[in-house]
């Protein structure tokens, strides 16, 4: 009993210890980042005798300190009490929503069966539209209590736009949740293990050779469905192209334009982390999660019939830095959109999301539905 | 007492006070928020009683997508703090509740309380199940509903699209 509790509590420990500290570089890397892609040197004053540790010091010690010891402003005219909750309302779901991403298969030490993922839910993927649907609070709260118009068509915006997008979104994924049939993300993973060849019904057999071979990942099942869920996923972390309810040129810097010191870190780290999660969800929902193509549970057993037995404990930290690796590129790919795309305008935004998003995502709701049908 | 029961008790006092403060505070926003609160409380309740689906079903629809359209509409009005109301209401109030307590008390006293309230099972509430009775059992009345949203909603759209003529409203 302790133990289980134990294991529990360390696991969520690593899971937001790992989520906490990547928003963290994440933030060193969006500058640094964005210095490579305009040209420029970039963020390089902060170091320790000249030691700046691949921004270890900038991200671990500047940053940290500059935000926490500059003065923590309320207007007056503004309301305290939820000026103050505003931050703890966005940070929150954008931390807890990992807690259903599962992160390896299982680690068997002894007798002890340790599923790799804090949280094992049998609806793990409604869970995380539950939590981003929470997402919107800080906004708004934060815009309302900052008695501010420029905060407040900050807020109402962002309100507008993460409602839109999260109905798009969660149609984007229903594709994977009918290829799958399952709404649990360890289960969702675990199928992605399989090959297109055990999925192919026998009068499509003339495509073995062509795609046969590939693993059984949602990308590979639902391109569409992808594309869709992404889009919708970055527009939800309101960065540009995305970043209307910020919008600098327009509304200064939207809903957090009061908000400065730890408050505003927190909204900073609250985005940072959204941008982990998402990239989580698609690591998990259309790259295979934790799994290395034809790796099983006891090693690789290629295509081709040859087999290559490995220990348990490689298979789990291969399973483990398969999925860090692919965490962050979808991490980097988000940065390098944010610093190669511009602004959409406000109509554009809703268009894309009503117009073109929300029918494409019925469509395919639809063509899967008859596929499945037909492959039956 | 068991451990299910005392965070029955908790969670049932933390959602009594936050439903109190819907009613009492004079803010709208506050009122809003701690009925953001007083949901996501009776979704853990949910959850309490082996029913994940229906918890994170309630937070979804009722805290994120109903309460933030409340909150969008309540900013764009932005009034200021309610007046107090006045004695009459006060006592419509009270005679209301005192009914309401009157059938309530004798209901409630000749239900057999169980030592544990989680008697249901794993399946309750599962998406399984759910989904079964909506799209066997209960196909009809679910699409019948289907098509009575849809109405709405096309109602909506209409009536907001209607021209205005002379009186100038936007």
């Amino acid at each position: 009993m302790i133990v289980d509790l134990a294991i529990v509590a360390v696991k969520a420990f690593l899971v937001l210890f790992m989520v906490l500290n990547l928003a963290g570089v994440l933030g060193w890397v969006e500058r640094k980042g964005s210095a490579l892609i305009q040209d420029r040197i970039g963020a390089n004053r902060a170091s320790i005798f000249g030691f700046a540790g691949m921004g270890l010091v900038n991200t671990l010690i500047a940053d940290p300190l500059k935000f926490l010891t500059k003065e923590d402003f309320i207007p007056a005219a503004g309301d305290k009490l939820l000026h103050t909750l505003a931050p703890c309302m966005a940070l929150f779901p954008a931390l807890v929503t990992f807690a259903v991403i599962p992160f390896g298969d299982v680690l068997i030490l002894g007798d002890r069966v340790i599923n790799l993922q804090v949280a094992n839910l049998n609806i793990g993927i409604l869970y995380v539209f539950a939590m981003g649907s929470l997402g919107v609070y800080g906004i708004v709260i934060g815009a309302w209590a900052s008695n501010n118009k420029f905060s407040l068509l900050g807020g109402v915006r962002g309100s507008a736009q993460m409602i839109s997008y999260e109905v798009a979104m969660g149609l984007s994924v229903m594709g994977i949740l009918m290829a799958y049939s399952t709404l649990d993300l360890q289960e969702i993973a675990r199928d992605q293990g399989m090959l297109i060849r055990e999925l192919l019904p026998a009068r499509l057999g003339f495509l073995q050779p062509v795609m046969g071979w590939l693993p059984a990942w949602g990308v590979f099942l639902q391109p569409l469905g992808f594309l869709l869920f992404f889009t919708a996923a970055v527009a939800e972390t309101k960065r540009i192209p995305f970043d209307l309810p910020e919008g600098e040129s327009e509304l200064v810097a939207g809903y957090h334009v009061e908000y400065s010191g730890g408050k505003f870190l927190m909204f900073f780290a609250g985005e940072f982390a959204e941008v982990v999660t998402v990239a989580g969800l698609v690591t998990t929902l259309f790259f295979g999660g934790w799994q290395v193509p034809y790796l099983m549970r006891d090693g690789f057993h290629f295509p081709w019939g040859s087999i290559w037995l490995l220990p348990h404990l490689a298979v789990v930290l291969l399973q483990v830095a398969a999925f860090t690796v692919k965490v962050l590129f979808f991490c980097w790919l988000q940065i390098l959109l944010r610093w190669s795309v511009p602004r959409f305008r406000y109509d554009q935004v809703m268009r894309l999301g009503w117009k073109m998003m929300l029918p494409l995502a019925l469509l395919n709701v639809a063509v899967t539905a008859v596929i499945i049908v037909a492959a039956q | 007492m068991n451990a299910a029961t005392a965070i029955f008790f908790v969670l049932a006092g933390l959602l009594v006070i936050a439903s109190l403060m819907v009613v009492f505070l004079r803010r709208v926003v506050h009122c809003a928020i701690a009925l953001v609160t007083a949901l996501l409380l009776i979704a853990i309740l949910f959850i309490s009683l082996q029913a994940p689906m229906v918890g994170v079903l309630q937070v979804m629809v009722y805290a994120g997508a109903i309460m933030v359209l409340f909150l969008f509409v309540i900013m764009f009005l932005n009034p200021g703090a309610l007046e107090q109301p006045s004695i009459a209401w006060w006592g419509l109030a009270v005679i209301l509740s005192g009914l309401l307590g009157a059938f309530l008390v004798p209901l409630l006293s000749h239900y057999e309380a169980s030592d544990n309230p989680v008697t249901s099972t794993e399946l309750f509430g599962s998406p399984d199940v759910l989904a079964k009775s909506l799209f066997g059992e209960f196909v009809l009345p679910f699409e019948i509903a289907s098509v009575l949203l849809l109405v709405a909603i096309i109602g909506a759209v209409v009536l907001g699209k209607r021209e205005h003529g002379s009186d100038g409203a936007a």
